[in-house]
């Protein structure tokens, strides 16, 4: 669905941007309840409309809450809507839990066309609905105009944690493998290529996806998953140097075997980037034991999201809390943290 | 990716090696001058690959580095001011200026923007006719073209509101420089692939001549710097001193002539301070005549600028080679990127930024 495309259901016209009363609590609040939030999320217990829902997980629950700014709001592959959905689940199911209600927050900003709040809700339900989690309680503030970037988006999930589940960053140890599910590079190269002063033609689109489904495949072979993380900002570096100082371990990859799409790749050596320090939006990179890893890797490639899956390197018990990548030539060097974001190099 | 890989292939990196081995007879010191040669060299662990008498020093080739402090200082105060759009690269915003960099003019409020290209400023100053938009042009001669092209561009479409803050520098003075200073060791250089598809290899013929040094043109990829490596070495070996080829599928011996035109259109040579190293004569460019109006140096005054250098900082010696990065006492202490002393350690480019982020493994193995 396109800004362009959208109906906007008959009592919101009068408004073709937010403004401050829809905010207010007062008609027009209940009028963007009523006509936007609650058709395209009221399967749940949103069409009750109480100050808050009621959930009964039965069990030990995953919990966890992001919150989701980007400019611009709609790029190649993706809009911030179905990020916000994809980004709390994926944390979610990071620890092995299997997500299942969200709340959400808005704080929009005064003069956001009403459209694209549409799309942004749609696609937000589209992707709550692919991933199986229900939006059961939410909130919008709007605030004045210049006081924000259109729209900022939080949400909150909670998953039932699956009971042969231990996942957290802890568990890495020497001689586990290290697995990412996919092309590392991907979204922060689709959002660069759209933001402006620096957009470039290009075919690369977003990777934002919910890896729950995939996730859960891989914990039904029964391996005995270390670790899960998805790689968002700071890429791949950021996550394996966490990880790497959580566990007190060592890693050791091998660029070569870092699956990076062609197209990323040339963009990347265009701006003078690192792959491995672009964020994804819909991969996960995995510490399980060697003996589990094609396993993992089976039941990843059997998922959209997880065809280009590969091993990337292993947990070593040497050089202790830092990240060391075999270069091509054979060579080892240190996989640092960036301080900041990345920047595009002048020549 | 096609036309990359070739130029990685580790099998014909590893028989370079070899080859370059066979042919070393003695210690040579070559130095690389661009920075972006540099970090590839210490990014795939090139220099370890080499014999041991092959000594690479890493070269001025990193144009935020060579900055002078006095014109980061005005960029900052003009990308201050109420009413400015300023634009630059984004390699420059990490810079240190005298206690500050862009990245805090831009969270102070300064409205700071990073372009890829000049061009794009040109566009933004046409989207926004009440504000002035200035233009952070710096580098050697390989974002000259681009960035006369922009200030060309302004003028043809009759843009008042656009400016540029200046400081191009030119890699033969600095040849010059480092081969004239007493404390030289540089035998042979290996030229900078970039600056040379823009402008060729004819100005290198005169300095060869006069010092008996070799100056290979060289790309940037492990196959580009070893073969480029390898004519150096071969040349010293042999007692020549020449201006070889060794990046035939970028450059050529006149270079790029419409852009050379451009640059002889808009830009005149003039002396120029390098920061780190000093004044080198008619080794930038600033704005032609011409194109006065659009210098923001002269566009906004300036006044009060009291520059202050880390003491503790030396870059200088980095940038002409006599010291390595890891040879400052300090690097990765007082000194690191993120509490960077010298633009050196936060460039993209920067001799210090490619041994803290790729050569610490070094130290690492030597006390595991």
């Amino acid at each position: 669905m396109s800004v362009e495309n959208w109906t906007c259901p008959m009592p919101l016209r009068d408004h073709p941007a937010i403004v401050m009363g829809h905010g207010g609590g007062g008609q027009l609040s209940a009028e963007l309840i009523e006509h936007l939030f609650v058709p395209a999320f009221g399967d749940g217990q949103l069409t009750e409309l109480a100050d808050a829902a009621v959930l009964d997980p039965g069990g030990p629950i995953s919990f966890s809450t992001d919150t989701f700014t980007v400019h611009p709001r709609f790029f190649p592959g993706g809009d911030i809507g179905e990020l916000a959905v994809n980004g709390t689940v994926n944390d979610v199911a990071m620890r092995g839990a299997v997500p299942r209600y969200l709340s959400v927050g808005f704080i929009l900003e005064e003069g956001l066309p009403m459209a694209e709040l549409g799309v942004i809700v749609e696609s937000m339900a589209r992707a709550a609905r692919h991933a199986g989690v229900t939006i059961v309680t939410g909130d919008t503030k709007v605030v004045d105009r210049g006081h924000g970037d259109g729209i900022y988006i939080n949400t909150t999930g909670i998953g039932i944690m699956r009971a042969d589940a231990d996942i957290r960053p802890q568990r890495a140890q020497p001689d586990d493998a290290i697995i990412v599910s996919g092309t590392m590079g991907d979204h922060g190269m689709a959002i660069m290529s759209v933001r402006e002063g620096l957009e470039f033609e290009s075919s690369i689109a977003s990777d934002s996806a919910a890896l729950n489904h995939m996730i859960n495949d891989v914990l039904d072979t029964g391996a005995d998953v270390h670790v899960l993380r998805d790689p968002t900002r700071g890429g791949l570096a950021a996550s394996l140097n966490e990880i790497a100082v959580a566990a007190d371990v060592g890693v050791l990859i091998d660029e070569r075997s870092i699956p990076v799409d062609r197209t990323v790749a040339a963009a990347c050596e265009m701006l003078g980037m690192d792959p491995m320090y672009v964020a994804n939006e819909g991969k996960v990179v995995a510490f399980v034991p060697a003996d589990d890893a094609d396993l993992v890797l089976k039941a990843m490639r059997s998922h959209p999201e997880g065809a280009n899956a590969a091993i990337i390197g292993e947990v070593t018990d040497t050089h202790r809390g830092m990240v060391a990548a075999r270069t091509p030539l054979g060579a080892t060097r240190v996989v640092d943290m960036q301080v900041g974001e990345q920047l595009p190099r002048i020549c | 990716m096609k036309y990359l890989d070739e130029f990685r292939d580790p099998d014909l990196a590893l028989q370079l090696i070899d080859e370059i081995a066979a042919i070393t007879t003695r210690h040579h010191v070559l130095m690389e001058v661009c920075g972006g040669q540099t970090h590839s060299i210490i990014r795939n662990g090139i220099d370890r690959l080499l014999p041991d008498d092959i000594e690479m020093v890493h070269g001025p080739g990193c144009p935020v580095c060579v900055t002078p402090l006095e014109t980061i200082d005005k960029a900052l105060e003009i990308a201050s001011r109420d009413g400015v759009i300023f634009c630059s690269f984004g390699d420059m915003l990490r810079v240190p200026g005298s206690g500050r960099d862009l990245f805090s003019v831009k969270s102070a409020g300064g409205d700071v923007r990073i372009v890829y290209s000049p061009l794009d400023a040109v566009q933004i100053a046409k989207d926004n006719p009440d504000r002035e938009v200035v233009f952070f042009g710096i580098g050697f001669e390989t974002t000259a073209p681009a960035n006369a092209m922009a200030v060309y561009q302004a003028e043809q479409e009759g843009l008042t509101n656009f400016s540029m803050l200046v400081s191009h520098v030119l890699v033969p003075p600095a040849m010059r420089a480092i081969l004239d200073s007493p404390t030289n060791r540089v035998e042979a250089f290996l030229a900078a692939g970039h600056v040379c598809s823009v402008m060729g290899f004819e100005e290198y013929l005169p300095i060869v001549e006069e010092y008996g040094t070799p100056i290979v043109v060289t790309g940037f990829e492990p196959i580009d710097l070893l073969r480029g490596i390898k004519a150096a070495v071969l040349q010293l070996e042999e007692g020549r001193a020449e201006v070889e080829n060794a990046y035939e599928r970028a450059v050529t011996r006149e270079g790029n002539l419409p852009a050379q035109q451009m640059i002889d259109d808009v830009f005149g040579t003039i002396d120029r301070n390098w920061r780190g190293i000093g004044a080198i004569p008619q080794s930038g460019w600033a704005l032609s005549e011409r194109f006065q109006t659009f210098d923001a140096a002269e566009r906004f005054t300036v006044t009060g600028i009291d520059t202050v250098e880390s003491p503790l900082c030396r870059a200088g010696e980095v940038l002409r080679g006599t010291l390595k990065p890891d040879q400052c006492p300090a690097f990765g202490k007082e000194c690191t990127p993120r509490t960077p002393l010298g633009a050196t350690m936060v460039s993209a480019e920067g001799a210090c930024a490619a041994y803290y982020l790729y050569g610490r493994f070094r130290e690492m193995e030597a006390k595991p």
